[in-house]
């Protein structure tokens, strides 16, 4: 009990770290329950990005003056920060792209469109995945002819991780999956998935979109080869990214952006590249959106990770347990909250989830409706939309009451 | 401010939970659907003309309250009128839903239709009020070529 309450956050202190929860909207105090899509950002985040432009402007790697050796030391700076959130074994593992999306392009290009894969060689997705995890491959499907083959999942949201046995196969050359749902919350069990698809010697790419913000990550333990995140839902600004890689899978990879930086020689007939991470950083990279993802990382790292999911955790059964209260309110996803992070896919009968969004937005309270970006999943479902909400740090069980009321007030109107 | 209230009246509901013409019309001069992917409504609009005159009008499909109401009152709208009537209308329609948050919003010559000027305090949602409008119109449209074609 002590215990528990000792790893608790301390949400009113993190609360006043972030300006923009201080604003009203239409008139009421603004909960934000969208932290899924993006979060919002600390102060101390802001204050890093405009620090960098204030002060020491300059551009990486290129400059011989102390301005440029400031910009480039706090760049790399926060690359050591990546790599140690994700217990990556070195630095040079982390490659600084602008999203998850670019991230599993990288991979979709340079391992598979470019990389290893041959014609026949099979990919195997789920149909869980945000569509960002889907149609990189679908390049790799039409342009290289390599079969995809998808896992389903059960009812309540869960991988249905038997499938695996039957759809890796000795020419299966990427197994690739969502650590966390977008939609359901649900948490797969990627440490099982990687050793599975290893057994078969393929490589594992995994999404942690909606992961690194929320649960404590260990690329080493959990034998990922390639993992990506965006910076923009983990307090960081939006337009960085980051795609974690395994050296050997890094090796085999080929470059998405030819240009600056990413070279060691050109000549008119040939160019040989720089080394990893750099050779996948073509051009002037997002110096300010990496300073501020370093700070977010800091950020993180001092409320401990551990901290930041038993938090969602408590609100997320909350969350769960207040609006299985309500009658005609339905729910998607796992109901264990140890088997899923802080999102809560929802529909209200005889409402359509447009309508839910629109009645909470005069409510102050931010929700997202539609398909999230997973339509496979939503088809998988035979749904055609779902309001979400998402918990984060700065989200407790004050807002999920103004969210219970809210849905009350949509019914009322509907009634 | 924005009111709940404005954006969802009692006639928006009403119209919403009992669309009137809502059916599909099995020899239509002109059909069209309309999709609006990133909600995932839907909506099929049916119509038989009369020389110029929009004799009978339906629609069928699934969505929010705002495009499903919309779609329903557009039908008792334009139901009579003539094509040029009908884009008339909408276009009037269109000023209605698209005006600035805040304005004082013009329902003149709209009747019944002057119920979703509370879209206009939620431009998100304008959309949703338009998609059955532009169906029509593009039913009407797609009617244009097949007579040219004759
Ligand atoms: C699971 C998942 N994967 C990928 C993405 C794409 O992230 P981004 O838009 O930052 O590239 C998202 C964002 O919504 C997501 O939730």
């Amino acid at each position: 009990m002590s215990k528990a309450e000792k790893t608790l956050l301390n949400v009113p202190k993190i609360q006043a770290d972030f300006p923009i929860l201080h604003r009203k909207i239409r008139g009421k105090r603004l909960v934000y329950l969208d932290s899924a899509a993006t979060s919002q950002k600390p102060r101390q985040v802001i204050d890093a990005t405009t620090d960098f432009y204030m002060r020491y402007n300059a551009n990486v790697h290129r400059a011989i003056y102390e301005l440029g050796e400031e910009a480039t030391r706090e760049y790399e700076g926060a690359r050591e920060k990546v790599a140690a959130f994700i217990h990556a074994r070195s630095p040079n593992q982390v490659i600084f792209t602008k999203s998850t999306t670019e991230a599993l392009n990288l991979v979709a290009y340079g391992y598979g469109l470019k990389g290893p894969i041959q014609a026949g060689d099979e990919i195997v997705g789920t149909v869980m995945e945000h569509h960002s995890n889907h149609v990189p491959w679908h390049f790799v499907r039409d342009h290289k002819g390599a079969v995809l083959k998808y896992v389903d999942i059960d009812d309540e949201g869960n991988l249905r991780m038997e499938q695996y046995d039957e759809l890796i196969t000795k020419r299966t050359k990427i197994v690739t999956v969502s650590m966390c749902s977008n939609v359901l919350g649900t948490i797969n069990p990627i440490k099982e998935i990687a050793k599975r698809a290893h057994e078969a010697g393929a490589v594992c790419v995994v999404d942690a979109a909606q992961a690194a913000p929320h649960l404590p990550i260990d690329v080493q333990s959990l034998g990922a080869d390639f993992l990506a995140f965006s910076g923009h839902k983990m307090l960081g600004p939006t337009g960085i990214g980051v795609l974690y890689g395994e050296t050997e899978a890094l090796e085999a990879t080929e470059p998405l952006l030819g240009g600056g930086e990413m070279i060691r020689e050109v000549h008119l007939g040939r160019a040989s590249w720089n080394d990893i991470p750099y050779r996948f950083e073509g051009g002037t990279p997002n110096i300010a959106g990496a300073i501020g993802l370093g700070v977010a990382v800091d950020y993180l790292t001092d409320l401990k990770m551990e901290a930041v999911r038993a938090h969602e955790m408590e609100v997320t059964r909350y969350a769960l347990d207040e609006i299985h209260r309500i009658p005609g309110v339905r729910t998607y996803g796992p109901e264990d909250v140890k088997q899923k992070a802080g999102v809560l896919a929802f529909t209200i009968d005889g409402v359509h989830p447009h309508d839910i969004a629109s009645i909470l937005d005069v409510e102050g309270i931010c929700v997202r409706s539609g398909h999230h970006c997973a339509q496979p999943l939503m088809e998988r479902y035979d749904l055609p939309a779902t309001a979400r909400a998402s918990f984060y740090v700065y989200n407790d069980s004050d807002d999920v009451d103004v969210l219970m009321a809210g849905i009350r007030k949509v019914q009322e109107v509907f009634a | 401010m924005a009111d709940l209230r404005e954006l969802y009246q009692e006639t928006i509901l009403d119209h919403s939970k009992k669309p009137r013409n809502f059916h599909e019309i099995a020899e239509a001069d002109a059909s069209a659907v309309g999709h609006n992917p990133l909600c995932g409504d839907r909506v099929t609009v049916y119509v038989r003309l009369r020389d110029d005159t929009i004799a009978d009008i339906a629609f069928v499909g699934q969505g929010c309250a705002i495009s499903k109401a919309s779609a329903s009152l557009m039908t008792d709208a334009v139901k009579g009128k003539s094509r040029v009537q009908a884009h008339q209308l909408f276009q009037l329609f269109h000023r209605m839903v698209t005006g600035k948050p805040g304005d004082p919003v013009n329902t003149a010559g709209l009747g019944k239709l002057a119920v979703l000027s509370g879209v206009s305090e939620f431009p998100v949602r304008v959309k949703c009020a338009s998609l059955a409008w532009h169906t029509l119109e593009a039913a009407l449209e797609s009617k244009k070529e097949i007579v040219s074609l004759e």
